[in-house]
């Protein structure tokens, strides 16, 4: 019995992590801006494709921080474009505004690539095979849950030791105050789009390294499983998304293993409304009220 | 004696380790108009929406005309947090309504940052508060078998901006409207659901003294046209003492003084807690 | 103008709408491009609408409409496919589990229902979330339902994942106009009751609207199961136009678009809404199609065009619409006789009185 659900348990694990680093990029996005950056996804696909186009032209130890590099900044043109003009806009403007660049970014990878499923490079190292016990599986099973706990460690270090990170902390508390206390605003918002989406590229080397293609659409789903993971955990909170996203990932491989595969995705959003209902601020949420 | 309409009795709000109201306790008769002062931050608008069913108060009571619209005690992680009195007085069951079902009971409200319909005109925003009183259902409203309400609703609409003299403005944007103006429609929307009791919440914030004038008559005015009983807060302390019966004074929460506008100014806890030690008399009172 | 008057010219301008789409029917060939959009088109305007009485009149941020569509669109599919036909359609599940056939009418209704029914039993929970909760919710739930069609075990039912077809369809352009402007003509309705006050008011200001004695459970779950049951008609009349029915079409792409569209058309238009859906549908299927084809002038290959070069302008050209033009074609006004003397008025009035 155990034998047969341990692979997938690993996979479990392995997914998890991934979804972890596209996860935090949600959460910390949401926890500034109360913005569910629907783009998100579209830029871990990005990434992708990325990879794919820069690794057929010059040697991986070259094209993998290019392709870091490129992603952050795409990051950083889509706040700027398409969300810092809207700052004093209704919250559904923005949040229509991210559907938009969804759509936009979608739509571009489509024309870039013809609509074709492109094959990502093989990655040395993490996509050799190894066989635990049970399981036969790529290196990057194990590497992802240690890599993310490593670099979202990091991460609430820098959130919570830095000046930067102070300031974060801040303007997720109270927007308007903050900029009161001389914090500049912008450059908050664009450190958290960059942060989020170098996880998001590290992501998506390690998802592309197990699932080998890439389609135009490909990274909606993880998106949306990501967001549900950082709801899930409590929005706003980065430890939260992580142990949401691990929750997501191995159950969704369980699921799986039972033989359920086409209810794999429904149970990700079942336990989303199933969660918001019992405890509407996550596992780790605060709770907050409006002033009347 | 005449008889009690809103009794507040030992109510106590806490938020985590805050107490914004401390055993707070309050009577408002039929006809009168009460004031309650105190403070910024002194927990007034609070104390207004444990009445009106924003909040749910830690412990304490409220009723209406005598019915219980809100009761509560201190339960699951309250329980141990709890810092203020009477934590075993209100065991029963709790009782607790949303604001729209205090506002059909009978309590209407103004808000201390206006908040009316902003992309509605001035006649909808009040036509909208008429709303509450109908027979129709969603069908028959759509299908336009209720013409008589409807009729009805736009009349009653439009008598009550007559009588404040916003007939003449009502296709205009009720945000478009002057400030003051934009107050005095807040009040006439609240009129339209046709309550007994009248919660304003700082109807003068604002307006200059002769605007308030205005609005202390406008505010005597209703009281006995529409026979209300008005619960008001508010800092301009001319027109508190105008028109006020009695003034309740409340300082972090709690009550400090309660009596007639005379009794409360001459309180030497209001002067001191209220209204502030006069900084020349500290300095004073150090030489 | 008098209100009499005013919907008698509205009935004259939507009579001759009609007429002139009879007209093009009988003019152009069924193949044509326009034919295509006015279908289309009409379809579309009713889901915008139907989605915009949730987001622009209502101000909830939901994005379940595909899910809702979907549930329509193989309730009117599954009961309307005539028992003799059902043996080729459910080849893989004998036949399927359903032996009957409703009237085509009655099974729009009933898709209308369905779709409903689906909204009141979701909205118990998940109208209680904020804003963007809401969003992220029914964006899941109408991802549940699509997995749940699909499901096999469900096939003698919902075919699984294979198509749907030979259900009855509609030929003539005007069903799709008749459909869509009886049921915007009722939503137009609820929108001016007293109920839709209500609603807007929620949008406005959800404290003071509760302040004013609105249940804001009760009125937001109504616009939730009423703005279903259209889209759930919507769907049935998109199956119809498409002739065969997948359920891996009603993606969250397909809500996007619609969103989209009630963006363009301005949050809290009916008329703007219609307008941007007709447009949308005429650019998607028509007038930028030229944009995925390669075209030469004289040897001159134009760049950038190829194939998905069209949907790249497209969106773009919606970002500049969310971006820039954020209230949309009609913000939150109506086109309507009144709004166009006025605005006539306003524009050659002054010049008259100069002359």
């Amino acid at each position: 019995m155990f034998d047969k659900i341990f692979p997938y348990l690993l996979a479990g694990v392995s997914v998890g992590g991934q979804y972890a680093l596209i996860a935090v990029g949600y959460t910390m996005v949401y926890g500034i801006l109360r913005l569910i950056n629907f783009a998100h996804g579209d830029i871990f696909t990005a990434a992708g494709f990325f990879m794919v186009y820069i690794s057929a032209t010059m040697p991986l130890y070259l094209a993998i921080p290019l392709v870091t590099v490129l992603t952050v900044a795409l990051g950083f043109t889509v706040e700027r474009v398409a969300y810092k003009p809207l700052r004093t806009a209704p919250r559904m403007s923005i949040m229509i505004s991210a559907i938009g660049v969804s759509y936009l970014l979608q739509n571009l990878m489509w024309y870039i690539t013809g609509g074709l499923a492109k094959q990502y490079p093989v990655l040395p190292w993490i996509s050799d095979s190894i066989t635990l016990g049970s399981a036969s599986t790529k290196v990057v099973t194990i590497v992802t849950p240690i890599l993310t706990i490593v670099l979202v460690t990091a991460l609430v270090m820098l959130i919570q030791r830095t000046k930067i990170g102070m300031a974060m902390r801040a303007v997720s508390k109270d927007f308007e105050t903050a900029e009161l206390m001389g914090i500049k605003i912008n450059s908050v918002i664009s450190t958290t789009f960059i942060i989020g989406s170098f996880l998001a590229a590290v992501g998506s080397m390690l998802y592309f390294t197990n699932y080998t293609t890439v389609t135009p659409t490909i990274g909606a789903m993880p998106g949306l499983k990501a967001f549900v993971a950082a709801v899930f955990g409590g929005i706003g909170s980065i430890p939260g998304a992580v142990v949401g996203a691990f929750i997501i990932g191995i159950a969704e491989n369980l699921i799986r293993a039972m033989g359920y595969t086409t209810f794999s995705d429904a149970f990700t959003f079942a336990l989303l409304i199933l969660i918001l209902l019992v405890k509407p601020t996550g596992l780790f949420g605060e709770k907050t009220s409006e002033k009347v | 004696m005449s008889e009690n309409v809103l009794h507040v009795e030992n109510i106590t709000m806490q938020f985590g380790g805050v107490v914004a109201i401390n055993n707070l306790s309050m009577d408002i008769n039929k006809g009168e108009i009460v004031a309650l002062i105190g403070p910024n931050g002194a927990g007034k608008t609070t104390a207004f929406n444990c009445v009106t069913g924003v909040y749910e108060p830690t412990n304490g009571l409220v009723s209406f005309n005598g019915e219980v619209i809100v009761r509560n005690h201190p339960s699951g992680k309250m329980k141990k947090l709890y810092a203020g009195q009477n934590a075993d007085k209100y065991p029963e069951k709790p009782v607790s309504h949303t604001p729209d079902q205090i506002t059909r009971r009978g309590i209407a409200r103004t808000f201390q940052n206006i908040r009316l319909f902003k992309s509605q005109s001035v006649f909808n925003n009040v036509l909208i508060a008429t709303h509450l009183r109908r027979t129709s259902n969603v069908f028959t409203a759509t299908f336009r078998l209720n013409a008589r309400e409807e009729k009805r609703m736009r009349e009653e609409t439009l008598e009550l901006l007559k009588i404040v003299g916003l007939d003449g403005l009502k296709d205009e944007l009720a945000t478009s409207l002057p400030y003051g103006q934009q107050r005095r429609l807040e009040i006439v929307r609240a009129l339209a659901t046709k309550p007994k009791l009248l919660l304003l919440d700082e109807p003068a914030a604002g307006m200059n003294p002769q605007e308030t004038d205005e609005l202390g008559q406008f505010i005597c005015q209703i009281k006995d046209r529409f026979d209300l009983t008005v619960f008001l807060i508010e800092h301009h302390m001319n027109l508190v003492m105008d028109i006020s019966d009695r003034i309740y004074v409340i300082d972090f929460g709690k009550q400090i003084a309660e009596g007639t506008p005379a009794e409360v100014q001459n309180n030497p806890a209001v002067i001191a807690a209220y209204l502030g030690v006069d900084e020349s008399e500290e300095k004073e009172a150090g030489a | 103008m008098k209100k009499n008057t005013k919907t008698i010219v509205n009935l004259v301008l939507l009579a001759l709408l009609f007429l002139a789409v009879w007209v093009i029917e009988r003019t152009s060939s069924a193949s044509s491009m326009l034919i295509t959009v006015l279908k289309k088109g009409a379809i579309y305007a009713l889901i915008a609408v139907s989605m915009n009485l949730l987001n622009g009149f209502t101000g909830l941020f939901s994005l379940g409409q595909a899910g809702f569509m979907l549930v329509g669109a193989y309730t009117y599919a599954v009961l309307t496919i005539p028992v003799a036909k059902r043996v080729a359609v459910y080849q893989m599940y004998a036949g399927g589990a359903i032996h009957f056939q409703l009237p085509w009418l009655v099974g729009i209704l009933l898709a209308g229902a369905v779709a409903a029914l689906f909204a009141a039993l979701i909205g118990y929970p998940v109208l209680r979330l904020k804003s963007d909760y809401l969003a992220i919710a029914t964006l899941g739930f109408a991802e549940i339902i699509r997995a749940i069609i699909q499901y096999e075990k469900l096939g003698p039912i919902t075919n699984g994942s294979l198509l749907l077809k030979t259900y009855p369809t509609f030929k003539s352009t005007l069903f799709p106009f008749a459909a869509a402007a009886i049921c915007i003509g009722i939503i137009v309705l609820l929108i001016n009751s007293t109920y839709g006050r209500a609603f807007k008011a929620i949008r406005d200001d959800e404290i003071a609207a509760e302040a004013m004695g609105i249940n804001l459970f009760r009125h937001k779950q109504m616009a939730f199961i009423i703005s279903s049951f259209f889209a759930g008609v919507g769907g049935a009349l998109l199956a119809m136009y498409q002739g065969t029915l997948q359920a891996n079409a009603f993606k969250a792409a397909m809500t996007y678009e619609i969103l989209l569209i009630v963006v363009i058309g301005g949050m809290g238009s009916v008329t703007g809404s219609v307008l941007a859906s007709f447009l949308f549908i005429a650019c998607s299927e028509w007038w930028l199609r030229f944009l995925d084809a390669e075209q030469f002038i004289g040897s001159f290959q134009v760049p950038l065009l190829r194939s998905g070069f069209r949907m790249v302008v497209f969106s773009v050209v919606i970002m500049i619409v969310v971006l820039f033009f954020r209230r949309g074609i009609m913000g939150d006004k109506e086109f309507d006789v009144e709004g166009i003397s006025k605005w006539c008025r306003r524009k050659f009035g002054k010049g008259g009185a100069k002359a």
